[in-house]
């Protein structure tokens, strides 16, 4: 017996009159997470972690890329297993060894990426993995009945017989929801939710999930934009550091506060002490505008200038436009308006070669992906962009020998750790790949680097290691673009600080006048710089 | 362990891998023979041994392995720039075709002067061909395999109409027969032949080919970008390497080997255009490239290996009357194990 087949302890309504009404009681703890360690080699993910969520209550996890939501999250959906702490449901303590026990137990998770099979129908999806009332046979029709029935208790409208391929992103969505809800799931998880969704599916998105929880489901909303928090949940929990700062309800609290708490930790302001010694303007962008993968605007007029001697830090919120930026930079993205100025020279949409003659350097956010090939070896990646020019090529071929110096040296000068300059990169760990991009990118003495999320994913020491070269290279005359989600290193790293938030600069403020406090503000949207 | 101790030696790794799949081919395809009635242990003696037994069958399996290997080293290129080429066998007999038809409206060439014309026209011919998916491919995105398996079956259209019309033998037409081939090209342009054996010159061509295609791809500029748009188009186009130029590249290359082997056929083999002029060469060289690796050192072996297995399986037909198109089978269950055994490795890798 499930515990939906118990008598409703304390309705909210006749269970009669409103059909999809679950009748939980509101003030009910549903699950308590107690002290919950989690350590990654390397990293303590989760530090003594308390969590709580009622039913009925809207509950948001808020926190920084890497603060440990999802890893909290994996470990109640049974997907990790804690090192300390315990779990307890409706007051009694389980371990969850699985997500098949974490099902039984009324939670459900939704994945960033979604677990649908395309060529079935919303139905068969829905039903996939459960057994049937009719075995052998499917009770398809049954299905499509509570799927509709789900549909129009929640405002979840989906076509039960539509093939999964044909729906957009956000109905694939409320698909992954009817999944959930109709294995009865009491509480929901939803890891970055909306990230997928264009801002007029995110209220819709919003609508449904407040009906849900007035239902009495209860519902966990993972985010680390501040907006979202504010205009959705009761509750707020914030973590930092794999610690929890504080729950509070979020009416008590506002962006401001949360913005603090979120990012507000000891800075250490090591800034580098030797003054700026600008040169010419290495790179420049009037009112560039661009399109994101989904065919809507990432960026909507930037304006910015980089000058030679100095590195310009831009902060923000992941998926506010910086990628994009970096991309239209570099030529790998079309700007659809605005003109990029790189040197003297308007390189708007050309190549890339183009764009590399003239002096740029690029390490791309993906390191694996783009900046690498982790099949081919040190050598032949270290020789991406230069693999025409002499000595390494002498006419149409390949000199080796030179390769092999040229290899040689700049795992020397940039203390890669490799077996030999003929192993293959995908056998590097993720510093040294990093050391390998930067050396190959910094060899070319380039006038402008962008250098997107240089240190992310790294341990201390390639980071620290990483960053010292940045800010030497700026000594010797580049002009750095830092694109950064790290708050700490814009700040220690940076001449000039710029903010973006939703594909727009909302500040640029040299760095000695830069606080935290306000930074946050501006990541968060809750304020924009006036226009000096 | 045998496995780790073989982790530390991957050529022999790759080699022993390779057999075995060869070896689980033979053993379903024993099931298949059950299946049609016939005894495995029969039909296999000739078609695992023909190849071996006379010179004939040496020389024979020379003679096919020739064509497989330069197509192979073709398609290879083709994979290497991340193109899957199916259409080696249309770019073929297009290679027949430009040969046979230069060689004839330049006859009064001296020979060698002759061989080098065909040489060029076999090359472009294929070449051109496969330029068409190559630019479709790299300015709109359009499926390589599909246009290339449709372009196969024009070119087969186009080489029936020539031998039917434009460029069919007068004799043929003066003595009323009417049999659709071309004219016979002059002596002057015929490949060198061991006597009493069709085994031509053309190996040796082929052989030249795989160590020019290993130099071209790994001791050239555009060889290296070629390899790197094919292992990671947006790593070329970070690294200011043209992803479209690479593609078209590639595939001219690797069309034109196929044309050239083409002109092989012509020049070394058939010495006029037919129908059925490639029996095929241009698919059972896919397997080849992949059996061999896509490497140049792989293919040759991998040649000579499809080229007694062709050999073996003509013996086989003639002998114990099973129809040679088993080999069509087993070549397809070579593919299925070995691709299988790849990706089963990159898995536990
Ligand atoms: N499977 C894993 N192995 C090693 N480290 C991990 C793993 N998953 C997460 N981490 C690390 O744990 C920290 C918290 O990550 P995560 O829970 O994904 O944060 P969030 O979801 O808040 O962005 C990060 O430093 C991350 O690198
Ligand atoms: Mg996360």
């Amino acid at each position: 017996m499930t515990p939906h087949d118990e008598p409703p302890r304390n309705p909210i309504a006749p269970t009669a009159a409103i059909p999809c009404a679950t009748g939980r009681d509101q003030t009910v703890q549903f699950l308590e997470m107690k002290g919950i360690t989690k350590r990654f080699p390397g990293v303590l993910a989760n530090d003594h972690v308390d969590f709580q969520v009622r039913s009925g209550e809207i509950h948001a996890l808020l926190g920084e890329n890497g603060a440990g939501k999802t890893t909290l999250m994996r470990i109640l959906y049974g997907l990790y297993q804690p090192d300390e702490g315990k779990i307890a449901i409706n007051g009694k303590a389980v371990t969850i060894r699985s997500p098949r026990e974490a099902t039984a137990l009324g939670i459900s998770m939704v994945h960033q990426h979604f677990m649908l099979v395309p060529p079935l129908t919303v139905a068969e999806n829905v039903i996939l993995g459960l057994k049937s009332t009719r075995e052998p046979w499917l009770n398809l029709g049954e299905a499509q009945e509570r799927i509709a029935e789900l549909g129009r208790c929640y405002g979840l409208r989906v076509d039960p017989r539509a093939r999964v391929w044909q729906l957009s992103v956000g109905e694939q969505q409320r698909v992954e929801i009817i999944k959930a809800l109709y294995r009865r799931a009491e509480l929901l998880i939803l890891d970055e939710p909306t990230a997928v969704l264009t801002p007029q599916e995110v209220q819709e998105f919003f609508t449904i999930l407040r009906q849900m929880a007035r239902q009495g489901q209860a519902i966990i909303f993972i985010s680390h934009k501040l907006h979202e928090v504010t205009a959705l949940s009761d509750r707020v929990t914030v973590l930092r550091d794999g610690q929890v700062v504080g729950t509070m309800l979020t009416s008590a609290t506002d962006r401001q506060r949360l913005a603090q708490m979120m990012v507000g930790r000891e800075i250490s302001f090591q800034r580098y002490k030797d003054p700026v010694n600008k040169g010419e303007v290495a790179l420049e962008l009037q009112g560039v505008w661009a399109q994101g993968d989904k065919g809507l605007p990432a960026l909507k007029g930037v304006s910015l200038t980089v000058s030679q001697g100095e590195i310009l830090g831009l902060a923000g919120v992941a998926g506010n436009g910086q990628r994009e930026l970096a991309e239209v930079i570099a030529g790998l993205r079309p700007a659809t308006q605005g003109k990029v100025v790189v040197g003297q020279k308007d390189v708007t949409n050309r190549s890339p070669a183009e764009i590399i003659a003239q002096g740029m350097s690029y390490v791309p956010e993906e390191r694996m992906r783009v900046g690498t090939i982790v099949d081919f070896s040190v050598a032949e990646n270290a020789i991406l962009e230069t693999h025409g020019q002499a000595p390494l090529a002498r006419g149409w071929f390949l000199d080796y020998q030179a390769i092999g110096r040229y290899a040689e040296k700049l795992i020397a000068d940039f203390d890669v750790k490799t077996p030999s300059q003929d192993t293959p990169v995908r056998h590097l760990s993720g510093g040294n790949v990093q050391k390998l991009i930067l050396a190959r990118e910094l060899s070319r003495s380039p006038r402008l680097l962008v250098a997107a999320q240089p240190t992310r994913g790294l341990d201390v020491g390639a980071t620290e290691y990483i960053q010292k070269r940045l800010v030497e290279q700026r000594s010797k005359g580049t002009a750095i673009l830092l694109i950064s989600e790290d708050l700490d290193e814009v700040l220690a790293l940076s001449d000039r600080v710029a903010v973006m938030y939703e594909g727009q600069v909302v500040g640029v403020m040299p760095t000695s006048e830069a606080s935290v406090e306000e930074l946050g503000l501006l990541m968060a949207g809750v304020k924009k710089q006036l226009p000096a | 362990m045998v496995t780790s101790w073989l982790k530390e030696r991957p050529l022999l790794n790759d080699m022993l891998v390779s057999l075995l799949a060869v070896f689980a081919a033979f053993v379903v395809g024993a099931g298949l023979l059950v299946l049609a009635g016939a005894d495995p242990l029969v039909a296999y003696r000739p078609l695992l041994l023909g190849a071996f037994s006379s010179r004939y069958g040496i020389t024979e399996t020379l003679v096919k392995a020739t064509p497989l290997l330069l197509v192979g080293l073709g398609i290879a290129v083709a994979f290497r720039g991340g193109i899957l080429n199916i259409g080696a066998e249309g770019q073929l007999i297009v290679g027949t075709i430009a040969t046979t038809w230069v060689v004839l409206a330049f006859k009064g060439l001296p020979g060698p002067l002759l061989l080098l014309l065909a040489l060029a026209a076999g090359f472009l011919g294929g070449a051109l061909w496969g330029a068409v998916p190559g630019v479709l491919k790299a300015k709109i995105g359009a499926n390589e395999i599909l246009i290339t398996i449709m372009m196969n079956q024009i070119a087969a259209l186009l080489l029936g109409f020539l031998i039917r019309g434009p460029m069919i033998d007068a004799e043929e037409v003066a003595y009323g027969t009417g049999y659709p081939q071309s004219a016979l090209i002059p002596e002057g342009s015929w490949l060198l032949r061991l006597p009493q054996t069709r085994l031509h010159a053309g190996l040796l061509l082929a052989l030249l080919a795989a160590f020019l295609v290993y130099v071209f791809l790994w001791r050239t500029t555009l060889g290296y970008q070629i390899r790197v748009v094919g292992t990671n188009p947006q790593a070329a186009r970070y690294g200011g390497i043209s992803v479209a130029r690479n593609l078209i590249i590639a595939t001219c290359i690797s069309s034109g080997l196929a044309g050239l082997a083409g002109m092989i056929e012509v020049t070394g083999v058939h010495h006029r255009l037919l129908d059925g002029i490639s029996a095929g060469y241009g698919f059972t060289a896919i397997v080849v490239a992949l059996f061999g690796k896509l490497h140049p050192l792989g293919i040759i072996p991998a040649s000579f290996l499809f080229g007694a297995l062709l050999v073996g399986a003509d013996m086989m037909q003639r002998t114990v009357g099973i129809p040679a198109g088993l080999v069509n089978s087993i070549q397809g269950l070579v593919v299925v194990f070995v691709v299988s055994t790849e990706i089963w490795q990159r898995r536990r890798a």
